[in-house]
């Protein structure tokens, strides 16, 4: 992969390019994830209820 | 007070006493070699490695796990959660005595501890991160005696006093977070000075945002775990409000800490991303890397996630012991295991058995005096006098 980078300039496309790239991916996934850590936060949950 | 029994006696000659004397004895023993021969006679520190296992875990470890502290205050007093009230006496309890044993580990690390004081008095170096670290950190170690005090004078029955330090209490809590957020964060911009030393997959410009969120994590972490323990040797001491909520405080506190760790698991990801390090990322170095961010940080944001979800309390308790023990490694990890990753291993530092004797004994001492403080002062418990009042 660094072969071929010769530059700044190439370099900060390349890294800047990935971190646009995962930020997006981690955006879309967390939105997964707070469902999945909050799914079971409502009343009609029975374990909850339970220890209400 | 209906439900604890404080005035329950413990014999003196239990295991727990014993196993603490016979440290205690040794750490004792390796003082004196400590301060008559100096830092030589009982660590392999030296020029070249002048930092190493008294930092990396006393003081890194250390001041992480006593990040219980500020996160249970702001979340009580600042955020309003009161349904967590009974986790913050414990909480500032094991701040206040993990900031004291840092201060109290420093003493044998600094080769010179009497001149700990200078830079406030004699040579301030205001421009330095570390001055930065030592002010926030002495700071700090105040404000959370000053939090710690309603309950000491609750024990005395010092009533006045008592009355205005309590209205202290959210001034307190604004200047621990605000100190806390500082030097957290400052004890990583401490390796921003060594980008060549620190592998690079653990470099990054970025390190004091790594250094805070994994705080907020082990500080979170550190409470559900430290309850744990208290629960299985002090319940005697609990009253019903505790003990009640002492699976709603785990479930709260795991959920919070799962969404910290995903948090920090991107940041760490982006970390690699912006040092182009994937390459790096196949080497042995890579994989131990691999496995501190995917073992002891996705894999615990996940288990927490799973515990608040099916309300398995066993498996939070668990998953914040995995939590605290990764927060060790990676201190363990920028500390020492990573830096002068180059040199050869003949010249690697590793610490002298009298070193980790030395950690063995401040650990110890702290938890010999959160045994005499729970066991006397209103921590797990409301003072008969005081319910309701705080």
């Amino acid at each position: 992969m660094n072969e071929y980078i010769h530059t700044l300039q190439e370099f900060m496309t390349q890294t800047k390019g990935m971190l646009y790239l995962l930020s997006a991916g981690y955006l879309i996934s967390f939105v997964a994830f707070w469902r999945f850590l909050h799914g079971r936060d409502k009343e009609d949950n029975p374990k909850v209820q339970a220890k209400k | 007070m209906t439900e604890s029994n404080p005035t329950v006696e413990r014999p003196l000659f239990c295991r727990f006493n014993i196993i603490a004397g016979i440290f205690i004895t040794i750490g004792l023993w390796l003082t004196y070699l400590r301060f008559t021969g100096g830092l030589g006679a009982v660590s392999n520190l030296d020029h070249y490695n002048p930092w190493g296992f008294w930092i990396a875990f006393d003081l890194l470890c250390g001041v992480a796990l006593a990040a219980g502290g500020y996160t249970t205050a702001a979340a009580v007093e600042i955020f309003g959660m009161k349904k967590f009230h009974a986790a913050l006496r414990p909480a500032i309890l094991t701040g206040f005595l993990g900031y004291s044993m840092v201060a109290f580990a420093l003493l044998y690390d600094v080769g010179r501890p009497w001149r700990l004081p200078y830079p406030f008095v004699v040579s301030p170096g205001v421009t330095s991160v570390m001055f930065e670290v030592g002010a926030c950190v002495a700071l700090y170690l105040t404000v959370l005696f000053l939090e710690f005090s309603p309950t000491a004078l609750e024990w005395i029955g010092a009533k006045k006093l008592r009355r205005i330090a309590v209205r202290l209490t959210v001034l307190l809590t604004i200047m621990g977070v605000v100190l806390s957020t500082l030097h957290q964060s400052s004890l990583g911009a401490m390796f921003l000075l060594v980008p060549s030393k620190l592998h690079p997959l653990w470099y990054s410009p970025y390190i004091p945002v790594f250094f805070f969120v994994s705080s907020i994590a082990a500080g979170l972490s550190m409470v559900i775990f430290e309850g744990t323990l208290a629960h299985n040797s002090f319940k005697d001491k609990m009253d019903e409000q505790h003990l009640k909520s002492a699976d709603h405080i785990a479930l709260g506190f795991g959920k919070g800490a799962s969404f910290v760790l995903a948090a920090y698991f991107a940041i760490k990801v982006f970390g690699v991303a912006l040092g182009n390090n994937w390459h790096l990322l196949g080497t042995n170095y890579g994989i131990w890397f691999l496995v501190e961010v995917f073992g002891f940080i996705l894999l615990p944001c996940f288990l927490f996630a799973i515990g608040v979800r099916e309300q398995n309390v066993k498996l939070i308790r668990w998953t914040a012991f995995l939590t605290v023990l990764g927060i060790v490694v990676n201190r363990l990890n920028v500390v020492l295991i990573c830096f002068n990753w180059q040199l050869p291993a003949d010249q690697r530092y590793f610490p002298h058995w009298m070193e980790i004797g030395i950690s063995i004994f401040v650990i110890t001492v702290g938890l010999v005096i959160y045994r005499f403080i729970v066991t006397r002062m209103p921590i797990l418990y409301e003072h008969p006098d005081y319910k309701k009042t705080h």
